[in-house]
């Protein structure tokens, strides 16, 4: 008898497992012709819809060239919105294969929630926003102030960290969402406003006088940003990891979405030739087509066009390249070789 | 005019009738009896004009006289205004009006949303007006309509199918409001019914379902909508998320409005129920005829709270990453072209919201004067 229920319970474990392990992402995504990507719900040039629907964006963007690698086609996407509160989840549920969103890199979320990261499309930090009539030059110079900070997130321990071991008070005004600290801030309710630099430059954007008013130097925390896929998928991990990958290379080798053709049939580099599948046989390796990153440099463009018409210094975002300008110019964007 | 000891020009009970004095009749009259009848409301009166005086010109200004209705861009609009800023700038809302009705349905396709819409209408008025003819041979219709409307929505059967979670905006507020009012209400009814019930197992039952419900906020339903059922359903199985929704959104509500409706069976005379009884009525007819009647007159008002309760609360599925209106608001306001603009699209979905409510409130005063039987209101 006991026999008999450890052979059923065997029996059911094992019909279980069978259903767990589905086809890999790939043929998934493949077979469907559209690629899921979990973004946000909306973050001031990372991702947001226009008038007609479309979604836009630095990370949707990222998006698009993973489904023109893929798919070949950067408009087969399907965006999943997701708070930061599902987002995980949407992913490890199999709602999204892939999510670009705005997604500090950290220990827990890596191992805990058991992702896979693959990189960093933009490297962030939590900087400080103060009125210039206030004449505060360094953030060590806001003892006793009010700061404007959003409830829940990362930056609100950033900022008790920052001001606690620099000996200083300070007294919170928590708000929710960056409208809010925006009105908030304006009307003068908290001296210094306080999230990641790329939220405070799109806040700033949007002021009737952006010049009166400064983001102090100081960086207090790391926010490094990049895309994630669930445990369990290494093709379709390594997929993802080469895709941002192929867009810093192409920037780093001056291949655009402009002089990709060219580039393709006279460059006289190796790795270009590589990059953009006319030699060598990447592509096949990776479980694509030969042009896999050709498609991505073509439809998207290389990680620098995708910066500039996004958030860079052109937009109302208004963002310089700072940390992610490529490490040859100073910065931190680096890709390892396609060889 | 004659003195006080001339004779009257008309005989005993041939004077004609004076009208009242003008201090108590017209705009005057009304003034003195219900704006300065006191001192006290004097001050209070004074107070009132003071601050809509203060407030109204202001915000006509801002939100009528001074906005505009056609730029390309944030900063457009505020360039066409004397003092950037000092202006409502509805060319944003105008330019995302279809976004913010429709959410992300294609284009093509949104043609079944207005006629759903269409239809919808065709399905209230004879719910709510008692007094159409063939009103009977309506409920068919009715009774068919969520069906239809679902065909039309989602596609299949020879529509294009579309995903529901492309469904946004103003459409899904109505969705799922319409879905929640709807199925809450029998639901309720039949909770309220078994909680009240003499048979045990029914009524701990019900009991337990309407305390579980009343016990959880919505928003920890919503969530375990969204998330954990992805675990416990086996892997690979989807269950629409709007579905879910939709299904945890009438469970929560049915639990109120069963409350709301035991609240009204307990207002009913027992007599009542037992003169039925002792008319040889069985339960189901003495509850349909003698005692629901009653006992959903007086819970009117709380059932209709519920309702627009219920409808304020669709907006939570913002929460779990659907973009109701709040939701479609928020991420355009994530467009660094617009953003900034935060006040015209809050005020925009609160109009739209008034709108709705305040029509389900002036409803519900209608059918409680129209039912008043026991003429409350004379006494």
């Amino acid at each position: 008898m006991k026999a008999t229920i450890h052979n059923a319970l065997a029996l059911t474990l094992m019909l279980a497992l069978a259903s767990v392990a589905r086809a890999g992402t790939l043929e998934d995504v493949q077979a469907r012709g559209v690629l899921n990507c979990v973004v946000s719900t909306g973050v001031a040039g990372f991702a947001y819809p226009d008038d007609a629907g479309e979604w836009h964006g630095f990370d949707v963007d990222f998006c698009r060239a993973t489904a023109a690698a893929v798919l070949g086609d950067p408009k087969a996407i399907k965006a999943v919105t997701s708070t930061g509160k599902t987002r995980f989840t949407l992913l490890n549920a199999g709602e999204g294969d892939v999510l670009w969103r705005n997604t500090t890199i950290t220990f827990s979320r890596d191992v805990g929630v058991k992702l896979r990261f693959h990189g960093v499309n933009y490297y962030d930090g939590q900087g400080f926003m103060v009125p210039k009539a206030l004449g505060v030059s360094s953030a060590k110079e806001l003892d006793g102030a009010s700061v404007c900070i959003q409830t829940g997130t990362t930056t609100e321990l950033n900022l008790a960290d920052y001001f606690h071991s620099n000996g200083m008070k300070y007294e919170a005004v928590t708000i929710e969402t960056n409208d809010e600290a925006r009105q908030n801030y304006l009307a003068g309710r908290c001296d210094v406003y306080t999230t990641d630099a790329s939220g405070l430059a799109a806040t700033r954007s949007t002021f009737t006088n952006p010049d009166d008013h400064v983001v102090l130097p100081e960086i207090i925390s790391k926010e490094p940003l990049g895309p994630a896929t669930r445990h369990g998928d290494d093709q379709w991990s390594d997929i993802v990891t080469w895709v941002l990958n192929a867009t810093v290379t192409a920037e780093e080798k001056g291949v655009t979405s402009a002089n990709v053709d060219e580039m393709r049939s006279s460059s006289k580099d190796p790795e270009v030739l590589r990059l953009l599948g006319a030699e060598g046989n990447q592509g096949a390796e990776l479980g694509l087509e030969a042009d896999w990153a050709y498609n991505i440099i073509k439809s998207v463009g290389n990680y620098g066009e995708i910066f500039e018409r996004n958030i860079g210094v052109n937009t109302p975002i208004g963002l310089a390249r700072g940390l992610n300008a490529l490490w040859t110019d100073g910065g931190l964007q680096y890709s390892p070789p396609f060889r | 005019m004659t003195g006080p000891g001339a004779p009257a020009p008309y005989a005993p009970g041939t004077h004609p009738d004076l009208p009242p004095p003008v201090r108590t009749t017209g705009v005057v009259g009304w003034a003195r009896q219900n704006l300065f009848s006191s001192p006290f409301n004097v001050v209070l009166t004074l107070l009132g004009v003071w601050f809509l005086a203060s407030v109204i010109p202001p915000m006509a200004e801002w939100a009528l006289v001074k906005s505009i209705w056609t730029a390309e861009s944030r900063a457009e609009c505020w360039g066409k205004m004397a003092v950037p800023e000092e202006a409502a700038c509805w060319a944003f809302i105008k330019g995302r009006l279809s976004l913010f009705v429709y959410g992300f349905y294609p284009v093509e396709e949104r043609w079944r949303v207005d006629l759903s819409f269409v239809l919808l209408v065709f399905a209230i008025v004879p719910v709510l007006y008692d007094r159409l003819p063939g009103r009977r041979h309506w409920f068919w219709y009715v009774a068919a309509f969520p069906f239809l409307a679902g065909w039309l929505l989602v596609g299949g059967f020879g529509l294009a199918p579309v995903e529901t979670d492309q469904f946004g905006g103003f459409m899904l507020t109505l969705i799922i409001g319409v879905t929640g009012i709807s199925f809450s209400l029998p639901i309720g009814i039949a909770l309220a019914l078994g909680r009240t019930s003499s048979m045990p197992v029914l009524r701990i039952l019900c009991v337990l379902f309407i305390e579980f419900i009343r016990g959880v906020p919505l928003i920890a339903l919503l969530f375990v909508a969204s998330t954990m059922l992805n675990y416990f359903l086996p892997p690979g199985t989807s269950f629409d998320l709007l579905m879910r929704v939709l299904i945890m959104v009438t469970l929560f509500a049915s639990a109120y409005i069963a409350e709301v409706v035991r609240g009204g069976l307990q207002g009913v005379p027992k007599g009542q129920a037992e003169a039925a009884d002792s008319l040889g009525l069985s339960y189901w007819k003495a509850q349909r005829l003698i005692v629901l009647p009653q006992a959903l007159k007086i819970s009117i008002p709380g059932i209709v709270n519920t309702f627009i309760g219920l409808y304020k609360d669709t907006t939570l599925v913002l929460i779990i990453g659907m973009l109701d209106p709040l939701g479609i608001g928020r991420a355009s306001l994530a467009d660094a072209v617009w953003a900034g603009l935060a006040r015209e699209v809050y005020l925009f979905i609160a109009v739209f919201f008034f709108v709705c409510c305040f029509g389900m409130s002036r409803y519900s005063l209608y059918l409680e004067r129209k039912l008043d039987t026991g003429r409350e209101s004379e006494k």
